[in-house]
């Protein structure tokens, strides 16, 4: 472009193609990926890929990176490859280790940086560059509920990873979008049965909450269990996500009257401001004549290990632990033992069951389409996944099974033998209405193919 | 030519060119091959934020570029534009019209605010007041303002503020699309065209903020070569000689200050449009801090700086970040076992989550090597080629041809 001389002839044509471009848009007729399938994204005959978004750097970067350990697992047992893991102990029997409709499985990976944007953004480069035909992953509701929403406006299905909020299968339900992890709602439901049990009717509790929508949800649902089995909520307070040293608000924990202090904390605000709590001597505390109690609501083994010592004794609950003994969970705690060295995580073993249920759910309706797919996951029962006999809701869209109360081991016998199971609450006891005031005001809507 | 002169005429007509022809220049792969699945930028999101991103750091750049005042918080204007064009979608209509236009007044509005407050000091103190002011926003947009079970809930926290089907949208027609869309056509389509073995997207919501993002470069170059525009280079050369000649510069600045402010709030609302879905973190200071390595990796003070700076950074954010050690292997495979796997060891540390450290060491390259940022590379190298062709015809007569082929 060196010689570039300005004419008026030029300058026209240049004006004319401006004018071109501009009037580009209007030819356009529709969505033209999907316009010959009949749904966005269709699959060739030789493979298909999956986006598998999870977080890789920032809070939960441990989380996602067994995430995406067990991503790589299932596409290998999906492939035919390894041993084969929960394939056979799975109910459904269409998986026979040919891929997807007899599709070689290929994946794309992406991180989501535990921000709504980014991941946003990751899933749809995955959508529209890669062609994923199903993006699954995650490990923070709100990131859940970002993903879930593009899903549906771009028509591709999403398989919610770890996300505990009420919100995700409650008032942002999708129907494009689908969770096999439990939530806030069933921790209190599964948990307040046992702390009245183990602690004693009339007890007072303190909360302390992450300050997002995550928080706010399981610090309602707790609330509203452990109220309903007759303790007293004394006071409910809000930390910053972003909090690292939780020492000024254990200290009025203190002042308050309160026995039991409820920590609605995930990731590294729980492993710090249960240290914290530990540090201040609570546990040794005697209050209203009662030994002071601390609960932590939802438990990972990543974060057990993370707050060392001072996990010993605590309740909680989590949605699979590894020490669990039926067919399911042995299989696959014993390939990806095999494969990585270290029992896997219960974020691991959510999404290894969503990547299987998807593929099969695609077996079984003997397509990729996404209505073809959520209608064979509406109302879809299953079990040998590792939690026993489980529902897809169709009402909602999420998964109900026993709900695991654990509690932190007091002598362990590996970094990774930190929790041990006090009971399984039966999903009769976790079960709610579609319409219950914490799930209310969400809406499927219709499932989008894409056209 | 429409009111700019020859170099800038020349420069608007590249960029021009450029924009519309992005989509094909962004794809020099053909499809299914590796290569393009790594490095290939020319699909819609990833074209939408180059546009989108060049617009919020053309505005960053009036200020920046031209009074020297350094901001620390436009990435809180830029959220207020987001959530104002959600706002509309909910209770307007999918029309990305209005959505548009109350991005840019209420940012405006915010940004006269802010401005105002922080206008009073200069230098690192300005600076300062702005990251605290944009922090502020981001607390209240994250929490305070955001609680779905309190009375207020402007921004609904954390999960980020969306349409649900129960928002009233009043001017919703009956068969309107149910996505944001400009009169009917639906942001999300795209043409795609397929030559051979490649296959480009042409996409609607690109060429929207492609068309808006040349309205505003022409709009900027306009502020730089008018008096007000030479106002504000005053302001940076020397505040007090400004002030001592009986001036009084806040007025300008603050003017600047508003202008770049809406521009933000534009990209805000040209980014809910493409995406209707706004989140708190758009606002956090890290998101500020991202506009301002743009900027100076660009080339601040440049016309077309903040285009290649905004552009660098989002490639490199979007590309790298995706690139797995599966990849590398596979790409790898042809080098002998033990040096592959070594190789991939290296470069484990610098793409995927990695890629951080490869955008940090490119920038200190960039502010050591080339203090002008890219523009500056594009100069030097345009030096280089005058040279070669000066020392071949034996004349300085072309000399004068260099600095526009750095605009290029």
């Amino acid at each position: 472009m060196s010689h570039t001389k300005l004419t008026r002839r030029g300058v026209l044509k240049t004006s004319a193609g401006f004018g071109a471009a501009l009037a580009t848009p209007t030819v356009f007729t529709g969505a033209s990926w999907a316009s010959e399938s009949g749904y966005m994204n269709a699959p060739g005959d030789s493979s298909c890929t999956l986006g598998f978004n999870v977080p890789q750097t920032g809070p939960y970067a441990d989380e996602g990176a067994d995430e995406l350990r067990a991503y790589e697992l299932a596409v290998e047992h999906l492939n035919g490859g390894g041993d084969g893991g929960m394939l056979s102990t799975f109910s459904s029997q269409t998986l026979d280790g040919t891929g997807i409709l007899g599709r070689k499985v290929e994946y794309v990976t992406g991180d989501t940086q535990t921000k709504g944007d980014a991941a946003r953004a990751s899933a749809k480069s995955m959508i529209e560059k890669d062609g994923a035909i199903m993006i699954t992953g995650g490990s923070s509701s709100s990131v859940a509920v970002a993903v879930q929403g593009l899903c549906q406006e771009a028509g591709v299905i999403f398989m919610a990873g770890l996300t505990h909020s009420n919100d995700t299968t409650g008032k942002d339900r999708k129907a494009n979008g689908f969770r096999h992890f439990f939530n806030a709602y069933m921790s209190g439901a599964a948990l307040a049965p046992v702390l009245a049990n183990a602690y004693g009717s009339g007890r007072k509790a303190y909360h302390l909450t992450a300050d997002y929508n995550w928080g706010w949800t399981q610090e309602e649902s707790i609330k509203a269990s452990t109220e309903a089995v007759g303790w007293e909520t004394v006071s409910a307070v809000r930390t910053p996500l972003a909090a690292t040293d939780f020492s000024s608000y254990i200290a009025p924990v203190l002042n308050s009257g309160a026995d039991v202090l409820v920590l609605n904390h995930y990731g590294g605000n729980m492993v710090n401001s249960l240290t914290n709590a530990v540090q201040f001597g609570l546990r040794d505390k005697e209050v209203n004549g009662k030994n002071f109690e601390i609960v932590v609501p939802l438990y990972s083994r990543l974060m057990a290990r993370g707050a060392g010592e001072n996990v010993k004794g605590i309740l909680g609950s989590t949605n699979w632990h590894w020490s669990l003994s039926d067919d399911g969970s042995k299989t696959f705690v014993r390939s990806f033992g095999t494969k990585y060295g270290f029992p896997p995580s219960q974020a691991a073993h959510t999404v290894y069951c969503q990547t299987l249920l998807y593929a099969d759910a695609v077996n079984r309706a003997g397509t990729f389409n996404p209505c073809g797919v959520v209608e064979a996951l509406e109302g879809f029962e299953f079990d040998g996944l590792g939690n026993g006999p489980t529902l897809y809701r169709a009402d909602d869209h999420q998964c109900f099974k026993d709900v695991l109360v654990v509690r932190g081991k007091e002598n362990p016998t590996s970094e990774f033998d930190v929790l041990e199971v006090v009971e399984v609450t039966p999903v009769e006891q976790v079960i709610y209405p579609p319409d219950h005031p914490m799930f209310a005001g969400g809406d499927l809507g219709t499932c989008n193919p894409g056209v | 030519m429409i009111g700019l002169n020859r170099k800038d005429a020349l420069l608007f007509i590249t960029v021009t060119v450029l924009v519309i022809l992005a989509p094909f220049i962004l794809n020099p792969f053909p499809e299914g091959t590796a290569m393009a699945q790594m490095f290939n930028a020319g699909y819609p999101d990833l074209m939408q934020r180059f546009v989108i991103f060049g617009i919020l750091v053309i505005g960053f750049n009036i200020l920046f570029g031209l009074t020297g005042y350094l901001s620390f918080g436009h990435a809180a204007f830029l959220g207020i534009g987001s959530y104002s064009a959600v706002w509309m979608f909910k209770l307007l209509s999918y029309n990305v019209v209005p959505a548009i236009i109350l991005a840019i007044v209420v940012s405006g509005i915010a940004s006269l605010i802010i401005g105002y407050i922080a206008l009073r000091r200069t230098g690192i103190y300005f600076s300062i007041l702005t990251l605290a002011l944009a922090q502020m926003c981001f607390n209240l947009a994250y929490s305070v303002l955001g609680n779905p079970q309190k009375g207020i809930n402007l921004t609904n926290g954390e999960t980020g503020l969306q349409v649900y089907t129960s928002d009233p949208q009043y001017l919703m027609g009956e068969n309107a699309p149910e996505l944001p869309h400009l009169f009917g056509l639906v942001m999300r389509d795209s043409l795609e065209l397929e030559i051979g073995s490649w296959a480009f997207t042409l996409n609607a919501g690109y060429y929207l903020c492609g068309v808006i993002m040349l309205a505003t470069f022409y709009l900027s170059i306009r502020i730089f070569r008018s008096p007000f525009g030479l106002m504000l280079r005053a302001v940076k050369s020397n505040q007090q000689r400004l002030s001592y000649t009986g001036l009084n510069t806040r007025p300008y600045t603050l003017c600047a200050f508003v202008v770049s402010g809406m521009y933000a709030g534009l990209a805000g609302g040209l980014l809910s449009s493409m995406d209707p879905l706004a989140g708190a973190e758009r606002m956090h200071w890290t998101a500020s801090g991202e506009i301002v390595i743009m900027a100076i990796l660009g080339g601040a003070g440049t016309l077309i700086g903040p285009i290649l700076g905004s552009g660098f950074i989002e490639y490199f954010k979007n590309i790298l970040s995706k690139i797995n050690d599966n990849l590398l292997h596979q790409w790898l495979s042809f080098l002998p076992d033990g040096l592959e796997d070594a190789l991939v060891w290296v470069l484990h540390f610098f793409v995927g989550k990695g890629w951080h450290l490869t955008l940090g060491i490119l920038f200190m390259l960039v502010v050591i090597f080339l203090p002008g940022g890219l523009v500056e590379l594009g100069k030097r190298t345009g030096g280089l080629f005058d040279r070669f062709r000066n020392a071949a015809e034996g004349s300085g007569k072309e000399r004068n041809q260099s600095p526009r082929k750095a605009a290029e």
